[in-house]
């Protein structure tokens, strides 16, 4: 015969159903938890056995629900999900609040690493170039080997880890470019995107073969570009009343704030994002997936009505300079989009109606880009393969070749032909063929254009 | 006899504070003297008294510590602050007001009834 549950147990899974109520905390429940036993043991004086006692008890406290809306009415903060930050935060566990001391010395690292160069006389304002080409390398490391701490990467992990970044600090060093030219302005844009694909390999703890774990790399990157633009926009605000105020008794902050805030505080950010989205992974709703959720409809209205337009006038989309480049960030866009809809997305749900539109979404948007670039290739000897051409056109038939699958695995899902993890799989696949490119970019653009 | 929830919710407060008057005390105590006192007819539901409590806490009417049980558990115990004697007082006096008000009336009423035989 099975022995009834112990008490111990009983009491237990009484304590993980209020722990369950938002509005109910540890030091409540541990409150309830000692009236519990109390009660208990005075009904066990009276003749009642350990069952008859804890049922007795329980029923006493009250039901769950509303003991919990009672405690809501007193905490109604509690209902807001709050991010406590370990810092300074008696109950914190010292894991949090090591983590929280190495996220904040990292970010100071950081911000001390991007002013070393002025030492040796390389100035913000005359080194442009120099800076621009190489802030990622200030950071990105400090990034990875956060990271590296975080999830315990082995040392032959981290070895291995450390190539990249060498690579790129050497590329950077020693490619003889040329100040302003495309292929110095081309590592420039590819060179964070290689670190960073790079540091993935860091925030998936090695695991970056593993697509669950890419999904989650996904996430991360969406969540802490959230982040950062957040705070991107509270130092904007910062400095500008920096200026402000220092401007109303006659100073003049500008010096100050462009040579030491704003660089310093560009890469610090990039760290305290990162440990921001970390902490509160579990606390918070993830925005990215709100985000693709509140504009999918309105770029999938914008492109229909675009292209209806366009039809309709009869109209051909002028190239000029700049236009690849735009529509390469219209696909990167609706990626975006497409990819953090999957990642927010339960796989075993049927399709709906959103799905539907996300197809629209794909579909409008590879019929965009088909006019524009039919409109380049016809016109492209004209203009003869540049640097940046190429790897505009190169960039956009990367990101064609991927929406037009996922154009296609989508419509099978909808059409009920085929699973959605198809669809998720697919894009996690792809994630290398990004880093390949622009890892080409970096490395081969260069000797092959003539570091013009 | 129950008494309606209502009268219950009201009169909790002033209980509570008049209990802590007598000293430092914690939630299952508090409970049986209401019991106690009530002679049982002032029945709450056992949870209750802890938001309650933590209500009272936050106005600054009592103070809480963590101390241990007799058995060496953790326990909350509620003691009455400056603030609290105060407010007792005053509850006290809006009380007796509907008490003696009640009272009046209730003479009035007795007279008014129907009489029974």
């Amino acid at each position: 015969m099975e022995s009834p549950p112990n008490l111990e147990e009983r009491i237990g899974e009484w304590r993980s159903y209020m722990l369950g109520r938002q509005a109910v905390h540890q030091a409540d429940i541990e409150e309830l938890e000692d009236h519990l036993r109390t009660q208990m043991k005075a009904l066990g004086e009276c003749g009642l056995d350990e069952d008859e006692a804890f049922l007795v008890s329980v029923k006493r406290l009250g039901d769950l629900d509303s003991l919990s809306r009672e405690f809501a009415r007193e905490y109604s903060e509690r209902l807001w999900k709050q991010l406590v930050l370990p810092m300074g935060q008696g109950e914190a566990s010292a894991d949090g609040t090591w983590e929280a001391r190495l996220a904040v010395g990292l970010a100071i690292a950081a911000a001390v690493a991007i002013k070393v160069p002025e030492l040796f006389g390389v100035s913000v304002d005359e080194s442009y170039g120099f800076y621009l080409r190489n802030f990622s390398l200030f950071v990105m490391p400090f990034l990875a080997g956060y990271f590296a701490w975080k999830r315990r990467l082995e040392r032959m992990v981290c070895g291995w880890l450390a190539l990249p970044f060498l690579a790129g600090g050497l590329i950077v060093s020693f490619y003889p470019f040329n100040p302003g030219g495309h292929t110095d302005v081309l590592v420039a844009i590819h060179l964070p995107i290689v670190l960073w694909l790079a540091m993935g390999i860091a925030y998936t703890g090695g695991k970056w073969r593993n697509h669950k774990q890419r999904m989650n790399f996904v996430r991360f990157s969406g969540e802490w570009f959230i982040y950062y633009t957040l705070i991107a926009c509270g130092g904007g605000v910062l400095m500008a009343f920096a200026l402000f105020i220092f401007g109303a008794i006659g100073l003049d902050a500008f010096p100050l704030v462009s040579e030491w805030v704003l660089p310093c505080g560009m890469v610090g950010a990039v760290l305290i994002s990162a440990w921001l989205v970390e902490a509160k992974q579990n606390i918070i709703e993830n925005m990215a997936p709100v985000l693709t959720r509140l504009f999918t409809p309105l770029f999938t209205v914008l492109l229909l009505v675009f292209l209806i337009t366009m039809l309709w006038t009869k109209s051909v989309i002028r190239v000029e300079r700049e236009v690849l480049i735009g529509f390469d960030l219209l696909l990167v866009l609706v990626l975006g989009l497409l990819l953090y809809s999957i990642s927010a997305r339960d796989a075993k749900a049927p399709p709906d109606a959103f799905d539907g539109l996300q197809l629209l979404l794909v579909v409008s948007a590879l019929f965009v880009d088909a006019f524009a670039l039919w409109a380049i290739v016809a016109r492209i000897s004209e203009f003869g393969f540049t640097p940046n051409r190429t790897a505009a056109l190169a960039e956009n038939l990367i990101l064609l070749v991927n929406l037009g699958w996922s154009a296609v695995l989508y419509t099978r899902f909808v059409a009920k032909r085929g699973p959605f993890s198809s669809l998720e799989r697919w894009q996690t696949t792809y994630g290398p063929v990004y880093a390949v490119w622009a890892w080409i970019v970096v490395a081969v653009f260069p000797i092959l254009f003539h570091y013009r | 006899m129950d008494i309606s929830k209502d009268l219950v919710a009201a009169s909790a407060t002033p209980l509570v504070l008049a209990i802590l008057s007598k000293g430092e005390s914690y939630g299952y105590a508090i409970l049986k003297r209401v019991s106690l006192l009530s002679g049982g007819k002032l029945k709450w539901t056992d949870g209750m008294l802890y938001p309650l409590l933590h209500r009272l806490e936050r106005n600054g009417y009592v103070e809480a510590t963590w101390g241990n049980s007799e058995t060496g558990r953790k326990r909350k115990y509620y003691r009455l602050t400056e603030n609290g004697k105060r407010e007792l007082v005053l509850q006290q006096e809006q009380w007796q007001v509907v008490d003696s008000t009640l009272r009046g009336i209730w003479c009035v009423a007795a007279d008014l009834a129907p009489q029974t035989v």
